[in-house]
C-alpha cells in the first residue's frame, strides 16, 4: 500500500519534471511545476513530515509558483525561440547531467541495505517537536533568517523598480 | 698593561679623507681638497710616531678588538686590529712614504682634471693598505688585500679616456684577482683545518703542535704563494705590473713600488710560522723569487721607457725580497723592503719629475743632458740609484747584500744556486740603471726642439725644475736613501744589525737559524760590489764613452734583443693560452647558448605558453548562462566520482 | 509496507538530473529559473528522506531554512529578471551574454 502510494506520487512527481522540460510555453512549464510541487508535498507527507508537507504547499505552490505566474504574466514571455547560443551546454553539460543521474542512481542503489527503508508512520514529526528545536536551540539562525528575508524583500523592490 | 693605542683610527681617517673628497671634492676648492687630503695621511703618521715615542711602554704583540664581525656556526672572526714589530715598520713606510708621496702629487697633479678624485682613490689606497697592515686575521686582511687592488684599479685607470689606461686597469684587477684567488683557498684549507682565521689562534696552534709538518700546511702556503704572486708581480702573474705605468707617476710610486707590491712580502712575513713548517713552499718561494729577479732584469735591460725600466726593477727588486723569505730571512726581506720603498719611490718620483720638466715626454732615447738643467732631481735620482745598485754605505748596499748572505749561508743547494742568480742579477741591475742615469741625464740633449705634450699640462718652452713642493719628498727621500740601510748595519761590518734583532721577535724562523762566519760576509759583500762595479763599467761604457756601442751589439745580437725588447712575448703566450680561449667560451658559448638560449629562451617560452593556455582557458568566459552550466554539471559528476571512488571512501553507516 | 529509503533517493536524483537537464536545454529565463527550484526541491526530498531514516528532526529543520532561502532567492531573482527585461527586451537567455571576454 506504502510502496503504490509512493509509485504514484513519485511517478507524478517525474512525470511533471518531464513535462517542465519539454514544454515550449513558459506557462506550461510553470504548472507543470506545480503539480510538481503539490506530489512533493503527498511524499513528505508519507516520510512523515506534516508541517512541512503543509509549508510546501503554501510557501512553494502557493506563493512562490504564483509569484512566477505572475512574472510570466507581466512579461508577456511568449513560446520559446529556438537558438542554439552554447555548443558547450550540450557536449559537455548532457553527459554532465547523465552522469550525475547514473553515479548518483549507482550509489543509492548498491547502499540500499545499508539505508534501510522506510515505514508508513515511522518516524512522525509533529509541528510541537518541530518548533521546539526551533525556537529553543535554533532561535539565533531563525531571527536572523527573517533579516535575510526583509533583506530580499528590500533588494527586490530596489532592483524591480521603474526608472524614473 | 698597555692603554688602547686606538689603532682604528689610523685607517679610518684616510677613509673619512676619502668620503669628503669623494663626495664633494667636485665643489671644492683645489687648496681643500689637498688640505683634505694632506691632513688625512698626516695625522695616521703622528698617530704612528706618537706609538713609537711610547714605544717603550709597550706590551708587545698588541691586540685590539672593534668589533665583532661573523659569527656562524663554529666560527668567529672580529674586526681586529694587531701591533707588533713588523706592524710598526710597515706602518712607518706606508704613512710616511705615503705621505710624502701626496705632497708631491699636489704639485704634480696641480694641473689635471679630476684633481680631486685623484686624492680620493689615493686616500681610499691609504685606508686599505692600512687595513692590511693592521689587521689581526686573515679575512680583515683579504678586505685589505681586495681593496688595494680596487683603488689600483682606480688609479691605473685614472686617465679613464684613455684606452690603453683603462685596459691596464683591468688587467691589473684581473690578473691581481686571480692571485686572490689562491689567498681565498688558503683561507678556506686554514678554517677547516684550524676553524679560525685569526692570526694569535692560528699561530699558537701551529706552535703548540710541532709534529704538524707539510701536508696541507704545504697546500696552505703555496696558495698563499700565489696570492703574493699576484699582488707583489712575481712569475707568473707580473704582467699587470708594466702596464700599470699608465697610471699617473704618484701612483706608480706609492702602489706599485712602495706599498701595494709588498703586500705580498709582508703577508709571508707575517705568516711565515706556515711557511716554516713547509719547506717545499720556502723553496719554491725562493725559486720563485729568484728567477723572477733575473726574468725582470733582463727585459729591464733593453726597454726605452722611463718607467718601464723602473716598472721591471720594481718586479726585480720584489723578486729578491721573496728570495729572502724563501731562504727563511725574513727580516731581511722587511728590512729590503723598507729600503726599497725609500729608494724606488725616490726613483719614480724622480722620474715624474724629469717627466714634469719635459712636459711630459717618457722615452729615454730623446732624453739626455738633462743634468744641468734640473739638477736636484738629478742629484737626489743619482743618490737613488746608487741605493739601487747596492753601493756601500748607501741603503741598498746593506738590505741586499743581508739578503745575498742569508742565501749563501742557508742550508741546501738552493741556497748557493738563487745566491748566484742574486749575484748575477745584482750585475744587471747595476747595468740598467746606470744606463738609465746615463741616458737621462749625460751627453747632449736628443729631445728633438719641439715638445709634444701628451700630459696635459700646459709650460712654457724649455726644460726646467719642478716646483719645490715636488722636490721636497725628492730631496727627504733621497737622506732616506743614504741612510736608510744604517739601521741593519751587520755586525761583520761594525753594526749592531737593529733591525734584525728588532723584528726577531716577529720574524726568527723557527728550525736552525743559518750560521756563517763574518770573513764569510765580508768576502761575499765584495764580491757583490765587484759584481756591481762591472754592471756600472759596462754602461758607462755603452751609453756614456761609446754611445754607438748599443746599437752594434743588438745587430750582433738581433734574435736575443727582439726576445728581450718583447719581454719574452709572455703577454702574447697568455693572451693566446688563456685570454682568447675564455673569451670566445663567453662569448659563443655562455652568452650564445646559454644566456640568450636557455635563460631568455625559457623566459620567453613560459611568456608565450601562459598566453596560450589563457587564451585557450578564455574561452570557457562565454558570457552565455547555458554553457556555465554545462561547466558546472560536468564539474560536479567529476567531483562526485571523485568523492566516492576516488578518496578510497566507501559509504558504509 | 515498506519503501526502502533508496527509492526515495532514487527519486531524488532523477528530479534533479530534469532539472539540470531542464537548466541546459530551456531558453527562457523564467523556465531556467524554475529548473533551479525544481532541483532544490529534490535536494529538499533528500533531507527528509534522511531525517526519516535517522529518527532525527534537523533534516527537516534544514528543509525548513532552504524553503525561506528558496522564497527570499526566487523573489530576488526574479526582480532581476524584470530588471533585464526592462533593458534587454528579450528573456532568451542566449542573448544576454554581455559579460564575455
Amino acid at each position: 500500500m506504502y510502496l503504490v502510494l509512493f509509485l504514484i506520487f513519485g511517478g507524478l512527481c517525474v512525470a511533471g519534471a518531464l513535462n517542465l522540460l519539454l514544454q515550449r510555453h513558459p506557462i506550461n512549464s510553470a504548472l507543470s511545476l506545480i503539480v510538481v510541487m503539490t506530489s512533493l508535498a503527498v511524499l513528505y507527507l508519507l516520510l512523515g513530515a506534516e508541517f512541512l508537507a503543509a509549508a510546501q504547499v503554501i510557501v512553494y505552490s502557493g506563493a512562490i509558483m504564483v509569484l512566477f505566474t505572475f512574472v510570466i504574466m507581466l512579461l508577456n514571455a511568449g513560446e520559446e525561440e529556438r537558438t542554439h547560443g552554447s555548443k558547450a551546454a550540450y557536449i559537455v553539460g548532457f553527459p554532465g547531467a547523465a552522469a550525475l543521474l547514473g553515479i548518483l542512481a549507482y550509489i543509492f542503489l548498491k547502499q540500499r541495505d545499508h539505508l534501510g527503508s522506510a515505514k508508513l508512520g515511522g518516524y512522525l514529526v509533529t509541528t510541537h517537536d518541530l518548533s521546539a528545536v526551533l525556537f529553543r536551540d535554533l532561535l539565533l539562525p531563525f531571527e536572523v533568517t527573517s533579516v535575510l528575508i526583509l533583506v530580499a524583500i528590500l533588494g527586490a523592490v530596489a532592483l524591480a523598480r521603474k526608472e524614473r | 698593561m698597555t692603554s688602547s693605542l686606538h689603532l682604528w683610527l689610523i685607517p679610518l681617517v684616510p677613509f673619512a679623507g676619502f668620503l669628503v673628497n669623494g663626495l664633494l671634492g667636485r665643489r671644492l676648492p683645489k687648496w681643500l681638497v689637498t688640505t683634505v687630503a694632506w691632513v688625512a695621511t698626516l695625522i695616521p703618521f703622528l698617530q704612528v710616531l706618537n706609538i713609537v715615542l711610547h714605544y717603550s711602554s709597550l706590551t708587545l704583540p698588541y691586540t685590539e678588538n672593534v668589533g665583532t664581525w661573523i659569527t656562524a656556526g663554529g666560527f668567529h672572526a672580529d674586526f681586529a686590529f694587531a701591533f707588533d714589530q713588523l706592524t710598526l715598520i710597515m706602518l712607518l713606510v706606508v704613512t710616511g712614504v705615503g705621505f710624502l708621496i701626496h705632497l708631491y702629487s699636489a704639485g704634480y697633479m696641480a694641473h689635471e682634471e679630476g684633481y680631486w678624485r685623484f686624492f680620493a682613490y689615493l686616500n681610499l689606497f691609504m685606508f686599505f693598505m692600512l687595513t692590511l697592515v693592521l689587521a689581526e686575521n686573515f679575512l680583515l686582511m683579504f678586505v685589505g688585500w681586495e681593496g688595494v687592488g680596487l683603488a689600483s684599479y682606480l688609479l691605473i685607470g685614472f686617465y679613464f679616456t684613455r684606452d690603453s689606461a683603462a685596459k691596464a686597469g683591468i688587467k691589473a684587477f684581473v690578473v691581481n684577482r686571480i692571485g686572490d684567488f689562491g689567498f681565498l683557498l688558503a683561507m678556506f684549507l686554514l678554517i677547516a683545518h684550524f676553524g679560525t682565521l685569526s692570526f694569535g689562534q692560528i699561530f699558537t696552534q701551529v706552535a703548540q703542535h710541532p709534529e704538524l709538518q707539510g701536508g696541507f700546511l704545504t697546500a696552505v702556503a703555496l696558495f698563499l704563494i700565489l696570492g703574493a704572486t699576484g699582488k707583489s708581480a712575481q712569475i707568473p702573474l707580473y704582467v699587470w705590473l708594466p702596464d700599470a705605468m699608465e697610471g699617473p707617476t704618484p701612483v706608480s710610486a706609492l702602489i706599485h713600488a712602495a706599498t701595494m707590491v709588498t703586500a705580498g712580502v709582508y703577508m709571508v712575513a707575517r705568516t711565515h710560522l706556515i711557511f716554516d713548517r713547509s719547506p717545499f713552499a720556502l723553496t719554491t718561494l725562493a725559486i720563485i723569487g729568484a728567477a723572477t729577479a733575473l726574468f725582470a732584469a733582463t727585459i729591464g735591460l733593453v726597454q726605452t721607457d722611463i718607467k718601464r725600466v723602473l716598472a721591471y726593477s720594481t718586479v726585480s727588486q720584489l723578486g729578491y725580497m721573496f728570495l729572502a723569505c724563501g731562504v727563511a730571512a725574513y727580516s731581511s726581506g722587511i728590512f729590503h723592503l723598507l729600503t726599497h720603498a725609500f729608494f724606488k719611490a725616490l726613483l719614480f718620483l724622480g722620474a715624474g719629475s724629469v717627466i714634469h720638466s719635459l712636459s711630459g715626454e717618457q722615452d729615454m732615447r730623446v732624453m739626455g743632458g738633462l743634468r744641468k738643467k734640473i739638477p736636484i732631481t738629478f742629484w737626489t735620482m743619482t743618490m737613488a740609484v746608487l741605493a739601487i745598485c747596492g753601493i756601500p754605505p748607501f741603503a741598498g748596499f746593506f738590505s741586499k747584500d743581508e739578503i745575498l748572505y742569508q742565501a749563501f749561508v742557508s742550508p741546501g743547494p738552493v741556497g748557493k744556486i738563487v745566491w748566484f742568480v742574486g749575484l748575477f742579477t745584482a750585475g744587471l741591475t747595476a747595468f740598467y740603471m746606470f744606463r738609465l742615469w746615463y741616458l737621462t741625464f749625460f751627453g747632449e740633449s736628443r729631445a728633438p726642439e719641439t715638445t709634444h705634450d701628451d700630459h696635459g699640462h700646459e709650460h712654457a718652452h724649455g726644460v726646467h725644475e719642478s716646483p719645490w713642493i715636488m722636490l721636497g719628498p725628492l730631496v727627504i727621500l733621497a737622506i732616506l736613501s743614504v741612510i736608510g740601510g744604517w739601521v741593519g748595519v751587520p755586525e761583520a761590518m761594525g753594526g749592531h744589525a737593529e733591525i734584525t734583532h728588532f723584528l726577531a721577535p716577529v720574524t726568527q724562523p723557527v728550525g736552525e737559524a743559518a750560521e756563517g762566519s763574518n770573513s764569510q760576509e765580508l768576502l761575499l759583500a765584495a764580491v757583490s760590489v765587484a759584481c756591481v762595479a762591472i754592471g756600472w763599467f759596462l754602461a758607462h761604457l755603452m751609453y756614456f764613452a761609446k754611445p754607438e756601442l748599443p746599437a752594434q751589439l743588438a745587430a750582433k745580437v738581433r734574435g736575443l734583443y727582439t726576445l728581450l725588447l718583447h719581454k719574452y712575448w709572455v703577454d702574447e703566450l697568455y693572451g693566446a693560452l688563456i685570454v682568447t680561449p675564455i673569451l670566445l667560451l663567453s662569448r659563443y658559448v655562455l652568452k650564445g647558448l646559454l644566456d640568450t638560449g636557455v635563460i631568455t629562451g625559457g623566459g620567453l617560452v613560459l611568456g608565450y605558453s601562459a598566453q596560450g593556455i589563457g587564451s585557450l582557458v578564455q574561452r570557457i568566459q562565454s558570457g552565455n548562462i547555458r554553457s556555465y552550466a554545462g561547466w558546472l554539471a560536468i564539474g560536479a559528476a567529476a567531483l562526485l566520482l571523485l568523492t566516492y571512488f576516488g578518496f578510497g571512501t566507501h559509504l558504509s553507516f | 509496507m515498506v519503501v526502502p529509503i533508496a527509492y526515495y533517493l532514487v527519486l531524488s536524483a532523477i528530479l534533479f538530473s530534469i532539472g539540470v537537464a531542464a537548466f541546459l536545454m530551456k531558453r527562457n529565463i523564467i523556465t531556467i529559473f524554475m529548473s533551479i527550484e525544481l532541483m532544490l526541491n529534490a535536494v529538499n526530498l533528500t533531507f527528509v528522506a534522511f531525517a526519516h531514516r535517522w529518527h532525527q528532526v534537523s533534516g527537516q529543520i534544514f528543509v525548513f531554512f532552504v524553503m525561506v532561502v528558496a522564497a527570499a532567492e526566487a523573489a530576488v531573482g526574479l526582480a532581476i529578471i524584470i530588471a533585464l527585461f526592462r533593458t534587454r527586451s528579450t528573456l532568451n537567455v542566449d542573448q544576454v551574454d554581455l559579460m564575455k571576454l
